[in-house]
């Protein structure tokens, strides 16, 4: 009895339980002042809804944030150059696929074929995404320049590069298969669900099931002490540009897939604030060396619900950056010992 | 080595070293540019790096208080936009006095400072997602007050926004360059001959040293954030006597450059080492690198963000290189 109450209190006292709560909450609101929210139908097979929605376009999102966790963890500083990375990603994409549209005799109608093989193309979109992680952690491990300004140079660079790919200018795709990655339905859900989940439990079995995540977690608490214990620092530090890297293609492939084009300007801007709150709502820490790949998910869809509820809601787009704010500060509360200070108390006379 | 008695020595302290190896840097990009393009080696062209970067100086001079107390603000570029908003629309629709439009301004900037440092302190938040709320928050306010873009017409603002410090003939600055002058005097003056500055410093070395030496960390770093949310919003009055509008979308993206010069300028994100004084020469060195571009003139927009992000590295990299020579030789 004892022990089990003990354990409540560690979840109580953790970080994502405060997010939790924030998304009960959300949700609660929902529940009373949106319509349809929890309403979800089918249609031809495939399941339709807000919360399906949520999930869906929160996959980016959960991809990015997967990727980012690592790298605060194992750095204690942040990777802001992924909106640049999706913007290179989407602008290889829509370069190498395109579509073009070609007469088929046989059946005498047009179709649109792609111009590279499209599992080559995404597999080449994929290995750039990854490169440009490893130019990241080549600056970090061995340039030994602070991770911020390491990365500010491919997020200032990276946007020329994708226009550079792209000509300057928008690159639209026609070819069907491709819209599957962002767009497709398996087994009811949307496809990109399934990328986000897969990435998760690779990610979640390499770092709890092997040593990595400890190695991490170390490198990320002190990068020196870890060296002397034996610990290839620098190796760690590049697995971990070079999987948020990953992460940052694969979310540049669905977000791409999704609009059908590759805008080099806009594609993924400002995504990095996003996916860092993510990481950090969830319970990781910026300084480093503790991180929680699971509360980086639940920090996602914590402001994905947040953006569509805002949406859903009908909030004028000129407040939502404010409601936006007062939601992170609640947040920011409910993890401060003050607030579980208060808590603390509240508990205590409940049960006196 | 150390010799006793040797004061001349100075400079290749390791302290200075970072300060040092920034203005070399822009030295060199300057002489550069005097070499490759006609008519860059002028009095005005130099002049021309702070009067264009007037509004990066004094942000940077409040942000290098942040940054060595180890900290960081994401909110500087939304504080200013929200400042010329502020101004914009009491000069226009409340046709208020413009000095008295700034103050006011002034005191919403600085308590939106507050208001995150006390989340800071108090709450535990780390500055980066504090910061970031406050970075919603102030665009947010912006867009309440109106998303449309309000040109400032009033007649002392103009007046201010026209007026010219001559050098003879040789050159000229703007209103802005002075009170960017003595924002940083006072950044300098706050940081190295003040208890509050020496406080930074402890801090930004080691937080639990701090604490253990007695030092009010929650009440420093309050009077940190503070202060820089009202340089943000100095800057931001620089910014609209330099633009002359109130708009939402004003300085996207600001915070990053203002972090890029304080950074190059010698100052480390881990906080406790660096100078005000560096950070001047990190602004100079984003500005070098502007109109060396705007010299060249022949490259198209998405050219120019790849020489703007390889420039950056080349000027971070050489920083570097000159701080890892200048400690095997100190050494």
């Amino acid at each position: 009895m004892a022990k089990k109450n003990l354990r409540f209190q560690s979840i109580a006292g953790s970080k994502v339980f405060s997010a939790l709560i924030v998304l009960a909450l959300l949700l609660l609101f929902n529940l009373f002042f949106t319509k349809n929210f929890f309403v979800i139908t089918i249609h031809d097979g495939h399941l339709f809804g807000t919360l399906i929605d949520i999930l869906n376009r929160g996959a980016p999102l959960m991809l990015l944030s997967m990727g980012m966790t690592l790298v605060i963890a194992s750095t204690g500083g942040t990777d802001l150059s992924v909106g640049a990375i999706i913007a290179i990603t989407a602008a290889m994409a829509s370069k190498l696929i395109g579509g073009n549209l070609v007469m088929d005799t046989a059946a005498g109608v047009q179709t649109y074929v792609t111009e590279t093989p499209m599992a080559l193309a995404i597999v080449i979109a994929l290995v750039t995404a990854m490169l440009l992680g490893l130019w990241n952690g080549l600056l970090v491990a061995y340039g030994k320049i602070q991770p911020i300004v390491a990365t500010l140079v491919l997020m200032v660079a990276g946007r020329g590069i994708a226009q550079l790919i792209t000509s300057g200018q928008i690159i639209t795709i026609y070819y069907g298969p491709f819209f599957f990655v962002g767009g497709g339905w398996l087994l009811g859900l949307p496809f990109a669900i399934f990328i986000a989940i897969f990435v998760f439990i690779a990610a979640q079995l390499l770092t709890r099931k092997t040593s990595l995540g400890l190695f991490i977690a170390s490198v990320g608490g002190n990068a020196e002490a870890s060296w002397y214990a034996g610990i290839n620092e620098k190796a760690v530090k590049l697995f971990s540009f070079i999987f948020c890297g990953f992460c940052a293609g694969a979310a540049g492939l669905i977000i791409c897939s999704n609009v059908k084009s590759a805008d080099a300007n806009n594609a993924g801007l400002n995504t990095e604030l996003d996916a860092i709150l993510a990481a950090v709502i969830g319970g990781t820490s910026m300084s480093g060396g503790k991180f929680s790949l699971s509360g980086s998910l639940v920090g996602a869809l914590l402001i994905q619900t947040l953006t569509t509820t805002i949406y859903a809601f009908g909030v004028p787009p000129e407040v939502s950056l404010v409601v936006k704010s007062l939601v992170v500060v609640l947040v920011c509360f409910l993890q401060s010992s003050v607030a579980s200070g208060f808590f603390g108390q509240l508990s205590g006379r409940v049960r006196a | 080595m150390k010799i006793p008695g040797v004061r001349g020595l100075k400079i290749a302290n390791p302290k200075y070293l970072s300060v040092a190896a920034a203005t070399v840097l822009v030295i060199i990009a300057f002489v550069y540019g005097s070499v490759s393009y006609r008519g860059f080696f002028s009095l005005q062209t130099f002049l021309n790096l702070f009067i264009d970067k007037s509004f990066l100086l004094v942000s940077a001079a409040g942000m290098s208080l942040v940054i060595l107390s180890g900290g960081i603000d994401l909110s500087v570029g939304s504080v200013l936009a929200f400042t010329t908003m502020v101004i914009a629309s009491l000069t226009e629709f409340a046709h208020m006095n413009p000095a008295l439009a700034a103050l006011i301004a002034l005191a919403a900037g600085s308590l939106m400072g507050l208001g995150m440092g006390l989340v800071i302190a108090y709450w535990n938040v780390p500055p980066f997602i504090a910061t970031l709320a406050g970075m919603f928050f102030a665009r947010g306010a912006c867009y309440l007050i109106s998303i449309q873009s309000i040109a400032m017409r009033d007649k002392t603002l103009q007046a201010l926004a026209l007026w010219k410090l001559r050098f003879g003939g040789a050159g000229f600055i703007s209103f802005n360059v002075i009170i960017a002058a003595l924002v940083i005097l006072a950044g300098i003056y706050i940081s190295l001959y003040t208890k509050f500055g020496r406080n930074i410093y402890a801090i930004g070395g080691s937080e639990s040293s701090a604490l253990l030496m007695g030092i009010p960390i929650q009440k420093t770093k309050i009077l940190i954030y503070t202060i820089n949310g009202f340089c943000s919003s100095v800057s931001g009055v620089v910014f609209s006597l330099y633009m002359l509008s109130g708009y939402g979308l004003h300085a996207q993206g600001m915070e990053l450059d203002v972090i890029a010069a304080v950074v190059i300028g010698g100052t480390l994100l881990a906080g406790g080492t660096g100078y005000v004084f560096g950070s001047v020469f990190g602004v100079l060195t984003l500005g070098i690198i502007q109109s060396l571009i705007m010299f060249n003139g022949k490259i198209n927009s998405w050219w120019t963000k790849i020489t703007v992000g390889v420039l950056l590295l080349l000027f971070i990299g050489l920083q570097r290189l000159i701080v890892a020579l200048g400690n095997r030789k100190s050494a």
